[in-house]
């Protein structure tokens, strides 16, 4: 949990049937297949209604208790803009809140997130005003095809949460688990330094837009 | 300089907010109802004969819609028409492990997972063959029955001039045999399909492809429709790097699924899928012969590669040539050889990456001429300062070079770097390393021979001042759209935001070849200004006869159309303009083209490596070296690339960096790697344990850009998306060498390789040996310099390309 990450495990997952402690998810089927273990409640395999908050809102979903994060958002809510790349938990690009700390969300099992926030790309800017860090990736061009960059922008903005202005070398860590094939990584550390509130040291972005 | 509002400058790129917020459609985003999801079997053997495929229990199984055997796809495919040997699904034999077999359509992905897993595949399993060495030896039954000879696919010798004559006289011949590893794009985005039939049995598909054009034609040769019944529309690709470049198995079999159910299908492939699919660099072992006079000046050059090609052709007739092609273009070669071979073995096919078949040899002649300068006692920066081609100039095997700026690259990271004061200086486990390179700016010929136009634009003005620019390219990343839009909105003195773009689209968009080789920017560019200059035209004429001033005196600027003379007074806005245009000449659409120059070489092979203009990088690195554990590390890299003229600032020194990162990290770390007494698998098909760069490593960067426009390119525009990306591998192994005074002959430059060298006696690792290739006699070519005429020496061969081009020109 050292950098507040939940931690499940690729195998929970495989399992198939979560095991995971619940609060408040419904099962919505048969009773369980099995005695729940000692302070965990064992739902399953069949589906179950997941209430959460998603991007500020009341939302719920109801999936099998194996299906991930990941998939409830991209493809049971249609919120494709959390990417789906590793699928192992690999390469960030799936990076999203959860209670306002940065989980790759395919390693999270989507009846976890029951009762609690959950806060993706999409739900990042406040209407038509960008987070700051969304702002400054525009400006700075830290986007180059684009793929990993929801994960990055989310891992950016959860280092600013907790770290104003950050020294490049907190950005390097923050990003550390963002793979970027494209190599924008001069451009995300110029952008995060200028939306943590410090100088836009030299990232190429000499003249601003409009 | 000319005094541009929008190119060169450092807008943000048109599709940033959107990539920003999450709203850029990939192909993976996108669902239509009654959608079906696809899977494809894949062989789990590396080479065998089919016997049977049984789908019984795949298609008892509720939910799956349909299954799909190659039987139903039996014509071939593949991107050149050279090595048409792929099929869409195979069904007589399979190749590689991962070679597709079989697919199904379901209602969801778990259903198709399960069904795929239930098709049974009887195998008679056929002799392997993993190692080129072995395929030359030709100790193995052939995996096609087309090629050169047994598992060669293609063996090329072409020499320019007399080298042996060359080598005889120099006064120092060095001989290296050096190796570089392959590996993968490893794209971010996985591939992803989703097929749509739609009434009248027209098909759509969007994709995830950097040449929807060559899709187009390779799918619906293979599903027998004619090309007006498809349409092809590329996606905003999650990264390409040459890995999307290939029609694919997936596209054309949802395609195939659709017609057959009815139904849109989709299909995205999973990340070990995407391994499978590869097309990434080739390995290749390559030797260099170069002969030098004691002035430090290059006297000739021989350079053998021999490829590892993986199951298909692919790109790999064009990769073999690119092996040899360049190494004329970054330094005066007077006099050279090329022998090439590239061999079949059975692992996933090699094809283009980032830089396609050229930094191979880019890292072994970079190293020798460091090798060469320490030998001659001469500084290496030098040493390259002392062998620069001329500009306007014909190289040995008829490369037309238009503009080099390698010279002011050269001195701007020699400058910046403190390269003079500090190179041999910084201690030992520490060192500076510096290296060149040279790339196309685009191919100067299409995949597949004709005549018409590489690029086209169309531009269309609507009365309420909003201009629309069509165009077949594809953004894969690299900026493409922004490039549209900013030589549109320059010419016609409107905002950028104001061009709306509409790509990659067969059915809508006039053609664009496609994102690889560096191409997009110069060709599309250039059909940009013309079709922008056309519509231009006819706005100022209308427009004239409202202000009553000539049409030469108008200015298109700050969305105004104004009288140079009295820009206050005789003005309207471009909107009004339109509106004058529109009611003069009817609707206002315009059209652009770009074909290449012709290149002057007209040998056998001679269609690899011309284009319109070179683009050059130099770079130094600054490396850290520690002897106890042979792992490098990159402390900064300053690099030059002569861009000619940067469209967009911003984007083009992303470019520069992005280069950088990939070629360091392919320096430092990045191999595919196969277990060849476990059948042939691939090691490491995953993101976590095929090693790449992280933010961790990545250097601090200093991007300087050479900025003398070369008239050839839009607005004197020249490529960055691969050039610097070359000079970046051996300048950390000529960086090495400074640090700890060792030499590794080997991509990636692993730290065991390190420690090998630092062991050894001849204190170098890599290769020892080069197999006899049986190359036979080259093909001759006379130099420019000897008085050639581009064609072969051999009169027999030259009738016959002669009548060749006379029976096309007829």
């Amino acid at each position: 949990m050292e950098d507040g990450r939940i931690r499940v495990t690729r195998r929970d997952v495989l399992r198939g049937a979560g095991a995971a402690a619940l609060v408040g998810a419904v099962a919505a089927g048969q009773e369980p297949a099995a005695p729940p273990a000692k302070g965990l409640a064992r739902v399953g395999p069949g589906a179950v209604r997941v209430p959460f908050t998603l991007n500020g809102a009341a939302a719920e979903v109801s999936v099998e208790p194996r299906v991930t994060l990941l998939d409830a958002l991209r493809d049971r809510l249609d919120l494709t803009g959390t990417k789906r790349i590793c699928d192992h938990g690999a390469c960030g690009g799936c990076t999203v809140f959860l209670d306002g700390k940065p989980v790759n969300s395919c390693l999270v099992l989507a009846v976890d997130v029951s009762g609690r926030e959950v806060t993706t790309i999409e739900g990042l800017a406040k209407g038509d005003d960008l987070h700051p860090v969304q702002a400054a990736f525009v400006k700075h061009d830290a986007a180059m095809c684009g793929f990993c960059t929801p994960g990055m922008v989310m891992s950016c903005a959860a280092l600013l949460s907790v770290t104003k202005n950050p020294t490049e070398e907190q950005i390097r860590r923050a990003v550390a688990g963002n793979l970027c094939r494209c190599g924008t990584y001069p451009h995300v550390f110029a952008a995060v330094r200028e939306a943590g509130g410090g100088r836009g040291a030299d990232g190429g972005a000499g003249e601003a837009a409009r | 300089m000319a005094n541009y509002r929008i190119i060169g400058k450092a807008f943000p790129k048109v599709d940033g907010l959107a990539k920003c917020t999450g709203q850029t459609r990939f192909a993976d985003d996108l669902s239509l109802p009654r959608m079906l999801h696809c899977k494809l079997h894949r062989a789990d053997v590396p080479h065998a004969r089919i016997v049977s495929i049984d789908t019984s229990e795949a298609e008892a199984m509720p939910g799956v819609v349909a299954v799909l055997t190659g039987k139903e796809l039996p014509t071939p495919f593949g991107i050149l028409p050279v090595s048409e040997d792929e099929h869409a699904l195979s069904f007589d034999r399979v190749r590689f492990i991962g070679d597709p077999v079989a697919a199904v359509a379901a209602v969801d992905e778990d259903t198709a997972y399960e069904a795929m897993r239930k098709i049974r595949v009887e195998y008679e399993p056929l002799p392997l063959v993993f190692d080129p060495a072995d395929a030359i030896a030709n100790r193995t039954p052939p995996l096609h029955d087309y090629g050169d000879d047994g598992n060669v696919h293609k063996r090329v010798s072409m020499e320019f001039g007399d080298v042996a004559r060359a080598l005889k006289e120099a006064d120092l011949v060095l001989e290296d045999v050096v190796f570089f590893e392959g590996n993968t794009h490893l794209p971010m985005e996985q591939h992803a399909s989703l097929a749509l039939p739609e009434a009248d049995g027209r098909l759509t598909i969007w994709s995830s492809t950097q040449t929807p054009h060559y899709l187009h034609k390779a799918a619906s040769k293979v599903l027998g429709i004619p090309p007006s019944r498809l349409r092809v529309v590329a996606c905003p690709n999650g990264g390409g790097f040459g890995g999307k470049s290939d029609p694919f198995n997936h596209e054309i079999v949802v395609l195939k699924l659709a017609q057959k159910t009815g139904r849109p299908v989709k299909i995205a492939l999973t990340r070990e899928e995407v391994f499978y699919c590869h097309r990434g660099r080739h390995p290749v072992l390559m030797r260099s012969r170069m002969g030098l006079r004691k002035d430090g000046t290059i006297a000739g050059l021989h350079f053998e590669s021999l490829l590892d090609g993986g199951a298909y052709g692919s790109y790999g007739v064009a990769s073999t040539y690119y092996t040899g092609a360049l190494q004329t273009v970054t330094y005066k070669v007077p006099v050279y050889r090329f022998d090439g071979v590239r061999c079949f073995t059975n692992k996933p096919p090699c094809g283009p990456k980032r830089g396609h078949g050229t930094p191979q040899p880019r890292f072994a002649l970079e190293v020798q001429i460091d090798k060469a300068a320490a030998k001659l006692g001469i500084d290496p920066a030098d040493f390259r300062l002392r062998n620069l081609q001329p500009p306007k100039s014909v190289t040995a095997n008829w490369l037309e070079i238009n503009t080099i700026g390698l010279r002011k690259c050269i001195e701007a990271v020699v400058q910046a770097s403190g390269w003079r004061e500090r190179r041999g200086k910084l201690g030992r486990g520490r060192g500076l390393g510096i290296a060149c390179s040279s790339y196309i700016t685009g191919a100067g010929l299409p995949i597949y021979w004709n005549k018409m136009p590489h690029s086209g634009v169309m531009v269309k003005l609507d009365r309420g001042g909003g201009v629309t620019a069509y165009c077949g390219a594809t953004d894969i990343g690299q900026g493409s759209d922004t490039v549209l839009a900013s030589c549109v909105a320059e010419i016609l003195g409107v905002d950028l935001l104001d061009v709306r773009i509409c790509v990659a689209d067969t059915d809508l968009t006039p053609v664009d070849l496609g994102s690889y080789s560096s191409r997009v920017t110069l060709m599309m560019g250039n059909a940009a200004i013309q079709a922008a200059e056309r519509a231009k035209d006819l706005v100022a004429r209308a427009a004239a006869e409202k202000l009553e001033v000539p049409p030469s005196r108008l200015v298109f600027s700050d969305n105004r159309v104004f009288d140079a003379e009295e820009p206050e007074k005789r003005w309207m806005s471009f909107a009004q303009a339109v509106v004058c245009a529109e009611a003069k000449w009817g609707t206002v659409a315009t059209a652009g083209s770009y074909t290449p120059p012709q290149s002057p070489g007209r040998y056998r092979g001679a269609g690899v490596g011309p284009t319109p203009t070179y683009s050059y990088s130099a770079c130094v690195v600054d490396l850290s070296a520690d002897e106890e554990t042979g792992a490098l590390r990159a402390n900064k890299i300053w690099i030059a690339h002569d861009i000619g003229q940067a469209i967009n600032r911003n984007l083009a020194i992303g470019q520069v960096e992005g280069g950088v990162y990939m070629g360091l990290s392919e320096a430092l770390m990045e191999e595919m790697a196969y277990r060849p007494r476990r059948q042939g698998v691939h090691k490491i098909p995953s993101m976590l344990e095929y090693k790449s760069l992280t933010s961790m490593e990545m250097p601090e960067v200093e991007t300087i850009l050479i900025e003398d426009p070369d008239d050839r390119g839009p607005f004197g525009a020249k490529e960055v998306g691969q050039g610097p990306l070359l000079p970046i591998m051996p300048a950390v192994a000529n960086a090495l060498f400074d640090a700890l005074g060792v030499r590794v002959d080997q991509v990636p430059i692993a730290p065991e390789l390190v420690l090998e060298a630092l062991s050894r006696e001849d204190r170098r690792a890599g290769p020892k040996s080069y197999p006899d290739l049986r190359i036979g006699k080259p093909v001759r070519i006379l130099t420019p310099e000897e008085g050639g005429d581009g064609y072969e020496v051999d009169q027999e061969r030259k009738q016959k390309q002669k009548r060749r081009e006379e029976r096309t020109k007829a």
